[in-house]
């Protein structure tokens, strides 16, 4: 078992009033899935993916990640199952915008201790792979926005983390580019990666073997597809 | 190894963003540039003080002590206080010798200033020194060249000279000058000795100097109104006090002054100088610290002032890299690297600037100014201690900084 979510719930509060985003949600995810999270907005999607990613702590129940029970870890510890286990895909994409596609996508492997040269070569590889050889060099603002999200996919693979999370990617993208994007989260699936991605597009979402439906912060429909 | 690849990375982030906002940045280093150049000017200054003097006031010899109507450490009008006393006589001077017992020489002297000629060459404005045979102890002008006057000498006033080098060398030249006439102030003397070269001291030559027996100068330009000072060496620098106790009673004996009365004669010596010349570097080092300190603390301020707007600025920066897995202690160094950048470009420039202002002040005026080594280390030190303090506050904020909200934030 990759994760496994228990009674997971997350109450912001604001001021006196507290807003209940996610409602006792169990889920389990197995090494090599393809997840889609659907629902509607303000369903808790996107507070579930911080959670999975580390980004952002549950105000209770218990988060597995490779049998480690992520609820107790510290900041430090959390820093470094985000910089090993998760590569993080956002919508908006979140490259530093002096950086060049390669320093970007070193990034991750700078929070390690990955020496220069391996630094240097394991990202040109990762930039390959999305197809970008030919953009290494260039800073996020002399890109299109699908290439800007194959960088960040890029980054987000460079480390070979255990699962790929994606909150609606091709959000930002016309449907032609999204689909390119689809492609390569499709090639990284079929190489053994675990992904779990955030749509509102049901074209979209068929492309994974699993949907996960949401309603007010709680698991309305998981089926598996195909 | 890892904390090196950080430290890079740090450094890297802090260009970047220096080089974003050039203009800021600069603006910001102005105090410690400003502080930094007060520091080192003064520090520059001092040394060079120190360096001069040093030698200059040691040259006065620990183990002598001078005689005079007027003390060296006077202030206001402490001058008409002490002018109507009676001036030092050459007969003092032979009875403070005939008397004491803790001295091992005793030279009166006179001074003036008169023209040298030899031939159809001069040289104006030399000081001359009319002395004893025991000047030769008393100020160790021993020649480089040639021997000093005897007693025998100044017994016949005899009209004979002792010349500093660089009167030597303009009358003379590369020919030896022993035994050559010249003439002082319109009277014929003959060169008997040169005296070693001594250089410059705060834009004086201390080598444009002539010294003849004390009757000689008497009779040549005057025994009136003119201020002797009577020369003493101990027997031992240990004994310097000893000798000044004696000195100022045989002084009252001669004098034949009552027990209730005032000395009328200063006793001074060249740890007096030594006093009054470490309270004027004190003054100038309190100057340098409090300058340097309020400059340094608003400069401080600045940078801290500017990260703060930096870390605003780049929250969203920073949640990604805390996405990636940046620990909050690398986003802490990454900031405080680049307050320590701020700072040391701010260093940079003042020490620049230091040098330069100190060339200057050398060149201009006869205050010399040393900048060494040592220029490099306080700056380091500036650095870090600036850099780290006031970047602790703005970096420790930005570590703080809780990813997913760092990610919201707009
Ligand atoms: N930082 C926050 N403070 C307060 N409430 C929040 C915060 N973040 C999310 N919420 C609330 O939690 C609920 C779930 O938000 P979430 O962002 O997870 O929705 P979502 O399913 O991703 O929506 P969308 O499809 O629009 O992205 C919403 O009601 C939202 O208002
Ligand atoms: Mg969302």
């Amino acid at each position: 078992m990759l994760i496994k979510l228990e009674k997971i719930e997350k109450i912001y509060e604001i001021g006196t009033v507290q807003v209940p985003a996610l409602r006792g949600i169990n889920l389990n995810v197995e090494k090599n899935e393809y997840i889609a999270i659907m629902g509607p907005s303000g369903s808790g999607k996107s507070t579930l993916m911080n959670i999975i990613g580390c980004l952002d702590t549950p105000s209770s129940g218990d988060y597995l990640l490779n049998q480690h029970n992520v609820s107790t870890m510290d900041d430090d510890q959390l820093a470094e199952i985000r910089n090993r286990e998760i590569g993080f895909v956002f919508q908006t994409f979140n490259l530093l915008p002096r950086a060049s596609a390669l320093h970007n996508v070193e990034l991750p492997m700078i929070y390690n201790g990955t020496p220069a040269a391996g630094r240097r070569k394991m990202a040109e590889e990762a930039l390959e792979k999305v197809g970008l050889a030919d953009r290494m060099h260039h800073k996020p603002n002399e890109l299109s926005g699908g290439q800007r999200q194959r960088v960040a996919i890029a980054r987000a693979l460079v480390n070979r983390p255990s699962i790929i999370l994606a909150d609606e990617p091709t959000g930002n993208l016309d449907s032609r580019t999204g689909d390119e994007i689809m492609e390569i989260f499709e090639g990284l699936h079929e190489q053994g990666n675990t992904i779990i991605l955030v749509t509102h597009e049901e074209y979209i979402a068929e492309h994974s073997n699993r949907i996960i439906r949401l309603r007010d912060g709680m698991v309305e429909r998981d089926e598996s597809v195909h | 190894m890892r904390i090196l690849i950080y430290m890079w990375e740090g450094i890297r982030i802090a260009y970047d963003a220096l080089r974003a906002y050039k203009m800021r940045s600069i603006l910001t280093t102005l105090g410690i540039v400003i502080g930094v150049t007060t520091v080192i000017t003064i520090v520059a200054l001092i040394q060079g003080l120190n360096q001069a003097f040093s030698s200059e006031i040691s040259a006065l010899g620990t183990d002598t002590v001078y005689i005079q109507k007027f003390p060296w450490t006077m202030q206001g009008d402490d001058w008409f206080k002490y002018r109507n006393r009676p001036n030092i006589t050459v007969d003092e001077a032979d009875r403070v010798k005939e008397l004491s017992r803790t001295v091992s020489a005793v030279a009166p002297t006179v001074e003036t200033s008169r023209t040298i000629k030899h031939r159809e060459k001069t040289v104006e404005r030399v000081s001359i020194t009319g002395t004893t045979a025991e000047y030769l102890t008393t100020a160790n002008a021993d020649p480089e060249i040639g021997r000093f006057f005897s007693a025998n000498d100044v017994a016949s006033n005899r009209p004979v000279a002792v010349l500093g080098s660089e009167v030597a060398e303009l009358l003379f030249g590369q020919s030896d000058p022993l035994g050559k006439r010249v003439t002082i102030g319109g009277r014929k003397f003959r060169v008997i000795g040169v005296l070693g070269k001594k250089g410059s001291f705060m834009g004086f030559n201390q080598d444009i100097l002539a010294i003849i027996p004390i009757g000689t100068f008497q009779s040549a330009f005057g025994a009136q109104r003119r201020w002797v000072t009577i020369e003493v060496k101990a027997k031992s620098p240990q004994l310097i006090e000893e000798t000044e106790d004696e000195l100022t009673g045989i002084m009252r004996r001669i004098r034949k002054l009552t027990p209730e009365k005032e000395s009328n004669f200063a006793i001074n010596k060249q740890s007096l100088l030594l006093d009054t010349y470490n309270q004027l570097t004190g003054t100038l080092w309190a100057v340098a610290i409090g300058v340097g300190a309020i400059s340094l603390i608003v400069g401080g301020i600045g940078i801290m002032n500017i990260l703060l707007v930096s870390v605003t600025e780049r929250t969203r920066e920073i949640g990604v890299r805390k996405a990636l897995g940046a620990r909050n202690s690398d986003i802490l160094w990454q900031f405080l690297v680049e307050s320590m950048m701020i700072c040391s470009i701010g260093v940079l420039i003042g020490i620049l600037m230091a040098v330069g202002i100190a060339k200057l002040v050398a060149a201009t005026t006869p205050l010399p100014a040393a900048i060494t080594w040592w220029v490099a280390f306080l700056g380091l030190v500036f650095v870090v201690t600036i850099g780290l303090f006031f970047g602790i506050y703005p970096a420790s904020k930005a570590a703080r900084l809780n990813p997913i909200e760092a990610l919201r934030y707009e």
